[in-house]
This record gives structure tokens, C-alpha cells and sequence, in this order.
């Protein structure tokens, strides 16, 4: 079989895979959503939090609840790492430096993960298992009450409520998140992560060598990894390591793990909303998206332009050889397009279009699917401005979903959609004007511009993926990213529960023969020219600086 | 002000004991529930993979490692280690200086056109073709590529075929009996398309040493 069927057959696979638990999935996450009952250990953690569950907080209530429990997590992360050196499990590893530690707390409580460090050499048992490993859950978590949050913004009327942020952190965790990571911890440990306690030990290689044997509470890591898109390694070499992927299997199934809830939650929306066809107008928009950049970075890697790739004879320079260039080309998509950045494969040495593309998934704001939650609330707000854009070319007011989109949430969502460009060129351009912070670029030339620019880009966009030549462990990376990560995150939190506060108070507009039809067709074409659009030409001028001018020298 | 200041305590105490529970819940019962049933269920997988010869641990099949002549000066840090004839090669590595550390996993990251990427692949095509005793052209890509993992424990067939004639005459064996090796060794994609085929250096030079006995 040629290495390109195969490809094809092994996307139809994880496309098939998908559509099966869609409507399961995304059902038995509405219900967790509109369910009033409350499990035995729910109850037990809401005493032991002090909160009622059934309060309906309105939005600043539930943003104050939000930014808390960040904060808090930040806080306790950064302790965590400061204090390494005298917890139990510390592998033998020193404290954490401050800047490091700030960045990598701010980093894995907005769910980016974008890592300065190298996991092998830098953190113990107790950190990754007891800090790292709870952001993956409970920032994946908050991240789908916010969406859930600017859901229930549409399907309410008249009220302002937007329910119990406490009770949507807590059964997001443990409906959803929880029996999902255990399923896939026990199916990656049975293709062979590793799942041991104890300290590394020294191995006598077959020819006399010595190499260390790795530990680790790896594969229940992996699973939460991937399931919440979070994306942090916890090796070096992220999913690309043996032991976090050892096969061709496992790598399709983190991808499917990696856009599972994403693609789902499209269904809970529609639920929600009471029309699982608006559901499936804003999935068919991600999934265009997804499949075309799909195609685009599949074409590009077996077809790999470039000097080096062409000396090679094959894009193969950062991949492995049991996921090959299909699988990689495939996770790298699925990686960027969704707020993840785990790699299975090193991005930096894709053709420079392939890394474009990769760029180009981030900027797009991750919305195709996007991150867990993060991915439909960012495609909505897109939803609103595309409302709005056809509003104007036929002098109606914009309405969706039976909401008016007037002036308050017009600006609410404009703010969301210009913030995080802003703070990815912002530092980028900073970066690049000072005279030290480009050293750290490991390639000369337009491609140095683009490590730099992919590591803003990731940061802001909580991607958490590196063109990974460049050195991020410098006080000026470690403090900017982390000041990007954490704007990046709860600027655009702010303004979508603002937008969502701002539509639960008003009263549902009829619907008229004016009305725009936004569960049909036209409508996700409209989404999908908006995005590609709005994003795209926002950040056209630096990608030609970048990879355009790469791919064409 | 005072109340202000009250109700954000309230909600930072509220916040912090959230934290604590979820840690508890996520971070504590969760990880040993899946490291249970991994102990009970996969024991040998779950503990790395770890494969023996003679009833000692010489490496995990999942995880690459250099087949290399021993160093003349072993403490000189700018000596590069020369493979051994004797052994199947893995792929090159950029994991640590001599590739292959499990302390230092990771890919070069050299972008596509970078010079010094093209120079370091023509010099690894050239010492393969020259190694193996075969033309340049016919050196495939893995050969000449660093993995992402630096720990690939994978070749590709084409490239573990390269080798045969190389390892035998370097042991004294049956061409055709290390090609038959090679074959045996050869894993088809995953359900006959996931993946590329591959072949495991550990296992095949493991096979390769019963062999010569």
C-alpha cells in the first residue's frame, strides 16, 4: 500500500471514529450541564469548598469565580515547584527557578503548556503527578464552563443567570474528564506508556553502553494530556517519546482524544440551544477547516520543499519512523488547531509551509475545533461577527439564535477577537526590537523570525506548541510568555462572559422571514470565510516575513 | 471596603479549598487508580517494556540505543562515537551528544532549508553509503534524519535491508540467514495502514547476537 492510501484510510479511520461517539458524547454532556441532581462525591466536594452548587451566579460572579480559582492555582503550582527540592519523589531535581516556575504555572493553568523546561531532567514525582497533572483536568475544566457558561447565555432569557461556576468546574471534572482520562490511561499503558513509581535507573545497553531507565506516572498523565488539550510533555520530547506514544495506534488515538470533546461539544451546544442543527452548522465550519488544513499539511510534508528536506529525500528530519509522514503531518493539525501543543513531531523541522501551517492553525485562534470549551466559545464569538458582517451587506440588525447582536455585544466580541492578536504581535515585535531576546533563535534567517513569532503565537493563543530551536528558558522568555499566556486566557474569558451576561438579559426576538437561517449551509460557508478572513489577514504581514519568505527563498 | 475585602477572602478561601479537593480527586487517586490496575494488568508495560538477554535487562524495546565501538578515549568529550560494523544502526540521534540519552530526549529542530541541516545530511548520507558499501542514492530518509524523539527504536525495512550485507560480513554469517532476520523482524503498518512498517534495532540485533551465537 502506498504511504499516501494509507494516510487516507487512516483519517477516514479517526473521521469514523469521531462520528461514532459525536452524538453520545455530546448528549451525555448536555445532560451534565442541565442535570439537577448531584452525585454522592460532588455533594462531598461542594461541603468541602463551602458552595452551593444551585446558586445562579450572573457574569461577574461567575468571572470573579474563575480568575479566583486561577489565581489560586497559579499561586500553589509555583509553590510547588519552588519547593521541589524537599518533597518526597523529587527524582533528586533542585527547586524550580522563580521565572521558570512563574512560567510554568501561568502556563498550565491557562491551559497553554507551553513548556521552558525539559520534563526528564526538571521535575519530581510530586510535581508532575500533583501539579502539573491537575491543571491538565481542572483547566481543561474551567475552560468548558466558560463555553458552557456563553451557551447558557443564548438559551436564556430575561434573567442575567448563567449558573454555578463551582458546579460546572467540579462535574466537568468528575463526569467527564475524570472517566474519560481513566479510559485512556489503561488503553495507552496497555500499548506501552509506563505507569511506576521509583527512581530512574542505569541500564547496560547490548553493546556494554549505559542508558537510564525513565519513571513515571506517565500514561494517566498522557491521557488528561491529550483529553483536555492541554499538550504539556512529560518528557522533552512530548508525544513523540516512546513511552508517552509507542505506536502508530496510540498516536491516532491521542489524536482522537485530542478533538473528541472539542467536536462534541458542538452537540452539547445545539442541545442546550434546543436545535441540534445550529450544532451541526458551527461543526461543519471546524471541520472544513480542519480537514482543508489537513490536506494542506499532508500534501506539503510528502512533498517536502525545502534544501535540507530535499537533500534527505523526505520530510522526515523531527518525526518518527512508526508514525511516519502521515501520522505526523496529521497530529501536528490536530495539535495547533486545537489549543494542545503536544507534538509527536518537531514543527521547526517541517517544510516551511508545513510550519506555516501549523503557524496558521494557532492564529486562526484555535476555534477548529479549538480547545476544550475554548474552541466553541472562540467559534461562536466568530459566529457573532459573521451574524454581524452579513447584518450589514443587508441593512438588518444582526440577530443569533433569537439574540439581537447590537452595539454592547458587538464590542464585547471585537474585543475578543483583536485581544490575543494583540498580544502575540506585541511581543513578537518587542522581541525582535531588542537586541538580546533573538539570540535565543537556534536558525538564521526568516526561520529565526518564525521561532519567534510561533512561540508568541502559541502563547497567546494558549497552544502551548514550540518551534522548539528557539531557547525559551531566558528570563525574558520565561517572563513574557508567561505575561502572554495569562492575558491571552482570561482577557477574552472577560469579554465572552460579559457577552454571555449581556444576552441571557434579553428578551428572544421572533423569528421572521429576515431572519438569517444560521443552521444552514450558506450560514458555516459565511463562518468559514469569516474566520479565515478576520484571523487571516490579521497576521498575513508577519507570516510573510516568516515562513512565506522561507518556503519561497 | 471592609466587606469588599471580606467577600474576595471568602472567594480565595473558597478557590483554595476547590484546589486542594480537585488535587486530592485528579492528582493523587486518580493517578495511583490507573497505576493499580497498570501494575495488575500490564505489568511489563507498564514498567517500561523492559527486554532481557540471559536474564538481564539490556534496554526497553520501545526505546532506541546506540550500537557504537567503544570509545578510545572515553573521557575525551569531543571524540564522536564510530558504529560498530557489527550491530544493525538505529537512526541518528539528537537526543544528548552522543544521541540515544534517555536524560536529554529531543529532536534537532533544524529548520527545512537551514545550511548546517543540509550539510549534516549529505555528511550522514555519504558515511551510510560509504559504511554499508552502497551508493548514496540508495540510503533512504531515515537513515540520514534525526527522529523527534532522539530514542526512535524504529528503522525503516528499506534501511535495515541496506545493513544485511554489511553485518554479515562483519560476523562471518549467511547473507541470506541476517536478510531472513530482518524479514522476521519486519512489522507491517498497524491493521495494514497506520503508520509506515518498521523494524526494531533492539529486537533484530537481540535475534542477530542468538544467531551468531
Amino acid at each position: 500500500m502506498s504511504p499516501i492510501l494509507a494516510d487516507v484510510l487512516q483519517v477516514s479511520a479517526l473521521i469514523a471514529a469521531l462520528a461514532l461517539v459525536y452524538v453520545p458524547l455530546g448528549d451525555y454532556m448536555a445532560g451534565v450541564y442541565s442535570s439537577k441532581k448531584h452525585l454522592r462525591v460532588e455533594r462531598w466536594i461542594y461541603r468541602s469548598i463551602g458552595a452551593n452548587p444551585d446558586t445562579e451566579m450572573r457574569w461577574p460572579a461567575y468571572l470573579r469565580g474563575v480568575l479566583a480559582f486561577s489565581l489560586v492555582s497559579v499561586l500553589f503550582l509555583y509553590l510547588l515547584q519552588r519547593v521541589q527540592n524537599h518533597l518526597p519523589g523529587s527524582l533528586g531535581f533542585a527547586a524550580v527557578t522563580p521565572q521558570q516556575a512563574f512560567n510554568t504555572a501561568a502556563s498550565f493553568v491557562t491551559n497553554t503548556n507551553w513548556q521552558s523546561y525539559s520534563g526528564e531532567t526538571t521535575m519530581g514525582h510530586v510535581v508532575q503527578t500533583g501539579g502539573l497533572a491537575v491543571q491538565n483536568f481542572v483547566s481543561a475544566a474551567v475552560g468548558i464552563a466558560v463555553a458552557v457558561a456563553l451557551v447558557r447565555g443564548f438559551a436564556r432569557s430575561r434573567t442575567g443567570e448563567l449558573g454555578n461556576f463551582w458546579s460546572d468546574l467540579v462535574r466537568t471534572t468528575v463526569r467527564i474528564l475524570l472517566p474519560g482520562a481513566f479510559i485512556a490511561a489503561i488503553v495507552l499503558v496497555a500499548c506501552g506508556a509506563i505507569q511506576d513509581f521509583g527512581n530512574w535507573h542505569a541500564m547496560t545497553t547490548l553493546t556494554g553502553g549505559s542508558q537510564g531507565m525513565p519513571v513515571g506516572q506517565v500514561a494517566s498523565q498522557e491521557a488528561i494530556k491529550e483529553l483536555g488539550t492541554n499538550g504539556g510533555g512529560f518528557f522533552n520530547a512530548n508525544s513523540a517519546h516512546p513511552f508517552e506514544n509507542p505506536n502508530a495506534f496510540t498516536n491516532l488515538f491521542e489524536i482522537f482524544l485530542i478533538l473528541v470533546i472539542p467536536f462534541a461539544l458542538t452537540r452539547t451546544f445545539g442541545k442546550l440551544v434546543g436545535s441540534v442543527k445550529q450544532g451541526y452548522a458551527i461543526l461543519a465550519a471546524m471541520f472544513v477547516i480542519w480537514l482543508g488544513f489537513v490536506v494542506l499539511m499532508t500534501w506539503s510534508e510528502f512533498a517536502h520543499p525545502g534544501a535540507a528536506l530535499h537533500a534527505a529525500g523526505g520530510a522526515m528530519e523531527g518525526k518518527e519512523q512508526r508514525f511516519g509522514v502521515g501520522g505526523s503531518s496529521l497530529f501536528a493539525v490536530s495539535t495547533t488547531l486545537t489549543s494542545t501543543g503536544a507534538v509527536d513531531s518537531f514543527h521547526s523541522s517541517f517544510s516551511a509551509f508545513g510550519g506555516g501551517i501549523a503557524l496558521l492553525s494557532m492564529m486562526l485562534g484555535e476555534i477548529a475545533p479549538g480547545g476544550t470549551g475554548s474552541g466553541l466559545y472562540g467559534m461562536l464569538i466568530m459566529a457573532i461577527i459573521a451574524v454581524f458582517i452579513a447584518g450589514l451587506m443587508v441593512g438588518r440588525t444582526p440577530e443569533y439564535l433569537g439574540k439581537k447582536i447590537g452595539g454592547r455585544e458587538i464590542k464585547f466580541a471585537a474585543c475578543y477577537i483583536l485581544i490575543t492578536p494583540a498580544v502575540a504581535l506585541i511581543f513578537t515585535a518587542l522581541a525582535m526590537a531588542l537586541p538580546t531576546p533573538i539570540h535565543s533563535a537556534a536558525n538564521p534567517g526568516p526561520h529565526g523570525f518564525s521561532e519567534v513569532l510561533y512561540a508568541y503565537t502559541s502563547a497567546a493563543n494558549n497552544n502551548g506548541s514550540a518551534f522548539a530551536g528557539l531557547n525559551a528558558n531566558t528570563d525574558w522568555y520565561n517572563t513574557t510568555t508567561g505575561l502572554a499566556v495569562i492575558l491571552g486566557r482570561f482577557l477574552p474569558m472577560v469579554f465572552v462572559l460579559a457577552l454571555a451576561g449581556s444576552l441571557a438579559e434579553q428578551r428572544p426576538v421572533p423569528e421572521t422571514a429576515g431572519t438569517l437561517r444560521t443552521e444552514k449551509p450558506l450560514f458555516a460557508g459565511l463562518l468559514v470565510g469569516t474566520v479565515i478572513i478576520v484571523t487571516g489577514l490579521t497576521y498575513f504581514p508577519a507570516l510573510a516575513l516568516g515562513p512565506i519568505a522561507e518556503g519561497l527563498s | 471596603m471592609n466587606n469588599s475585602f471580606r467577600n474576595s477572602a471568602r472567594l480565595a478561601w473558597a478557590a483554595l479549598r476547590a484546589l486542594l479537593v480537585l488535587t486530592v480527586v485528579t492528582g493523587v487517586i486518580y493517578p495511583l487508580a490507573v497505576w493499580g490496575v497498570a501494575q495488575a494488568a500490564f505489568n511489563g508495560k507498564a514498567n517500561g517494556s523492559q527486554v532481557k538477554v540471559d536474564g538481564k535487562v539490556v534496554g526497553s524495546s520501545l526505546l532506541g540505543q546506540n550500537f557504537n565501538l567503544p570509545k578510545k578515549n572515553p573521557s575525551d568529550a569531543n571524540e564522536t562515537a564510530q558504529p560498530d560494523p557489527k550491530w544493525f544502526q538505529p537512526r541518528p540521534s539528537a537526543a544528548g551528544t552522543d544521541g540515544y540519552d534517555t536524560t536529554a530526549s529531543g529532536a534537532s529542530n533544524l529548520g527545512p532549508s537551514n545550511p548546517k541541516l543540509v550539510q549534516t545530511v549529505n555528511d550522514r548520507r555519504k558515511q551510510v553509503a560509504e559504511f554499508n558499501g552502497v551508493s548514496p542514492s540508495q540510503v533512504p530518509v531515515d537513515a540520514v534524519t534525526a527522529s523527534g524523539s532522539g530514542l526512535d527504536p524504529d528503522i525503516s525495512p528499506e534501511y535495515a535491508k541496506l545493513q544485511v550485507d554489511r553485518v554479515a560480513k562483519a560476523r562471518h554469517l549467511d547473507p541470506a540467514k541476517v536478510a531472513k532476520l530482518v524479514a522476521d523482524h519486519t512489522d507491517g503498518r498497524q491493521l495494514g495502514f497506520l503508520g509506515e512498517p518498521t523494524v526494531n534495532v533492539l529486537e533484530l540485533n537481540i535475534a542477530l547476537q542468538q544467531l551468531a551465537g
